[in-house]
């Protein structure tokens, strides 16, 4: 009779542990989720600037056409690509930072454009963007990480397994400027 | 933690052999004015601590660059909800945050310190103040607060009660009966050094956790910035100032970036002091060469404090992975020269204007305000802030 509720009480603790670690894996996606519908809005906001910013540039630097159509092409392929798999975006959006970090180069040759107050906000607001972007893409990847080592390491690996739990997919973007090692310049 | 609460409670007990000769009463009161003082510092204690800075509300449209730079940190931290952003008007350099819970929280920076700092180094003070909403220290200082602030109010009045009371029932007792006096005079020695040591202690103790939570703030901010460059360099700005911010007290002081009180360059490890020495929060934001993490920056402490440790194992092994850090922002050069050059024009055409018997009228927001020869009125609206000034 013992040895029944012995075996009985274990049962129940261990059924207690499989549901705690269940909600913590599901808790953990939910995260990554939530994460990854961040980047999302963060990027979306980054498309609405870029036709604002193209018209204010464009009244002072005429003839730089083909960098316009350049953060243009870029822009509307990341937005095709805003449906695809984290890789392919990652390196769609990498090409979009690219191509702006072109024109803001392009619209250091200008002074008065630099002096035009709603060039100023403009600007302010695509670094912000920008920052928030990688803010995000920090905040996923690291949410990735810690959601990936739950699925993996034991003993919740039994359960991911059981209940059928997929890694989720890191966000890289694969520009070659980002590999490299920052430089300091001295002004 | 645990022993500041011990502590209260060892008032509290001696506090009610001494007048209730029932240990229980003791405790009962303290527990009150404990609990009547959390509630109050729980439900109002952000709101009475922004007013009492003197802060003011601000939204996006008001300091985009302040307002983005927030909302930046708010999503590397992983916050739940975007902090209210107010701006105190001072010319001192500090910045704090408060709320009881990530859900509800808020941050606020001198108009000083807002002006000083570049766009790096203003990320990396507000990523060190968001690291006190996400990690609840606001929470965890003002229930250490609140428990000292009993400790110290019981322990005064009590002692002074003591004193009196020993005094005029001495004689009554050695008089009358004779039985129970020894026992009564060793428990009120013993309370009356508890009453005196007790709130020593409690803020000894208070100091230290205060000062722990600022190192690993640094080290979360340097996680979420990737940049721990742009809170050292603030730092050092911070440093160098000398402003003391008025509107901060002893209370109000844990919540700071820097300690708003005292004056850097006294001695290096002070106990009585809620923050780490700025110089060596420096330094060990500068030692971390390899990476952000908080690992990094926990090998950065032991290398400035040869060998000892600060976070704990669990908040260095709960983010494993290595942890680049980032490149300076593109703008931070440039940015420099364009403030260097327009401050030059500025003073040239203030001299000029001055020699043209033009009156200088500053404001506290800042602004400067130029008045021609010829004005009549005897006062002007600051279009900038909506102060009134005289001429």
């Amino acid at each position: 009779m013992i040895a029944l509720w012995i075996i009985l009480g274990i049962i129940v603790v261990l059924f207690f542990i499989v549901i705690g670690m269940y909600n913590g894996l599901v808790g953990f996606r939910n995260q990554v989720k939530n994460a990854w519908a961040q980047i999302d809005v963060q990027l979306k906001r980054r498309y609405d600037l870029i036709p604002n910013l193209i018209e204010t540039v464009k009244g002072y630097a005429k003839h730089e056409r083909e960098t316009f159509e350049m953060v243009t092409k870029a822009r509307n392929l990341a937005q095709q690509a805003s449906s695809a798999g984290a890789a392919e975006r990652g390196k769609a959006e990498g090409e979009l930072s690219m191509a702006l970090g072109r024109l803001l180069a392009v619209a250091e040759a200008y002074p008065e454009l630099k002096a035009n107050q709603n060039f100023l906000a403009l600007q302010e607001e695509l670094t912000s963007t920008e920052n928030k972007i990688s803010f995000s893409r920090q905040y996923y990847n690291d949410s990735v990480l810690k959601f990936n080592n739950k699925i993996q390491m034991f003993p919740s690996n039994i359960i991911a397994g059981m209940f059928n739990f997929k890694t989720g997919e890191f966000f890289e973007t694969t520009t070659p400027e980002e590999r490299q090692a920052p430089k300091v310049s001295f002004t | 933690m645990v022993v500041i609460a011990a502590l209260l409670l060892a008032v509290g007990y001696f506090l009610g052999v001494a007048f209730f000769q029932n240990a229980i009463g003791g405790l009962v009161i303290a527990f009150i004015v404990w609990a009547i003082m959390s509630l109050i510092a729980y439900f109002q204690g952000d709101s009475i601590l922004l007013s009492l800075a003197k802060a003011r509300k601000i939204s996006s449209d008001d300091a985009p660059q302040l307002y983005n730079v927030v909302e930046e940190m708010k999503i590397a931290s992983g916050l739940p909800k975007m902090p209210d952003v107010y701006i105190i008007d001072d010319p001192a350099l500090n910045a704090f945050a408060t709320g009881r819970s990530p859900e509800k929280a808020s941050v606020a920076i001198t108009s000083g310190l807002l002006q000083k700092l570049n766009r790096d180094e203003l990320q990396g003070v507000i990523g060190h103040e968001m690291s006190h909403v996400k990690n609840r220290d606001v929470l965890l200082m003002s229930i250490a607060g609140v428990m000292l602030g009993t400790i110290v109010i019981l322990s005064w009045y009590a002692s002074r009660f003591m004193i009196y009371g020993a005094m005029t029932s001495g004689n009554r007792r050695s008089s009358s009966r004779n039985n129970s006096g020894a026992g009564t005079v060793i428990v009120l020695v013993v309370g009356l050094v508890l009453m005196i040591l007790a709130p020593i202690a409690a803020q000894l103790i208070y100091f230290a956790i205060s000062r722990k939570r600022e190192y690993l703030a640094d080290a979360s901010s340097a996680l979420y910035t990737r940049y721990p460059e742009g809170l050292a360099s603030a730092l050092e700005k911070l440093a160098a100032s000398t402003g003391e911010l008025k509107s901060a007290n002893q209370a109000t002081a844990p919540m700071y970036i820097v300690n708003p009180l005292h004056k850097e360059g006294r001695a290096a490890t002070d106990l009585t002091s809620t923050h780490p020495p700025i110089s060596e929060r420096i330094r060990i934001l500068r030692a971390m060469a390899g990476g952000a993490s908080y690992a990094d920056y926990e090998n950065a402490y032991r290398q400035v404090h040869s060998g000892k440790s600060i976070l704990s194992q669990q908040t260095v092994a709960g983010a494993a992975g290595a942890v680049g850090i980032r490149a300076a922002s593109v703008s931070k050069p440039g940015e420099i020269a364009v403030s260097e050059k327009s401050a030059k024009t500025r003073e040239v055409s203030d001299m000029m204007l001055r020699l043209n018997n033009y009156r200088m009228v500053d404001c506290e927001c800042g602004a400067r305000w130029k008045i021609p020869p010829g004005f009549r009125d005897e006062t002007i609206r600051c279009t900038r802030c909506g102060r009134t000034l005289k001429v």
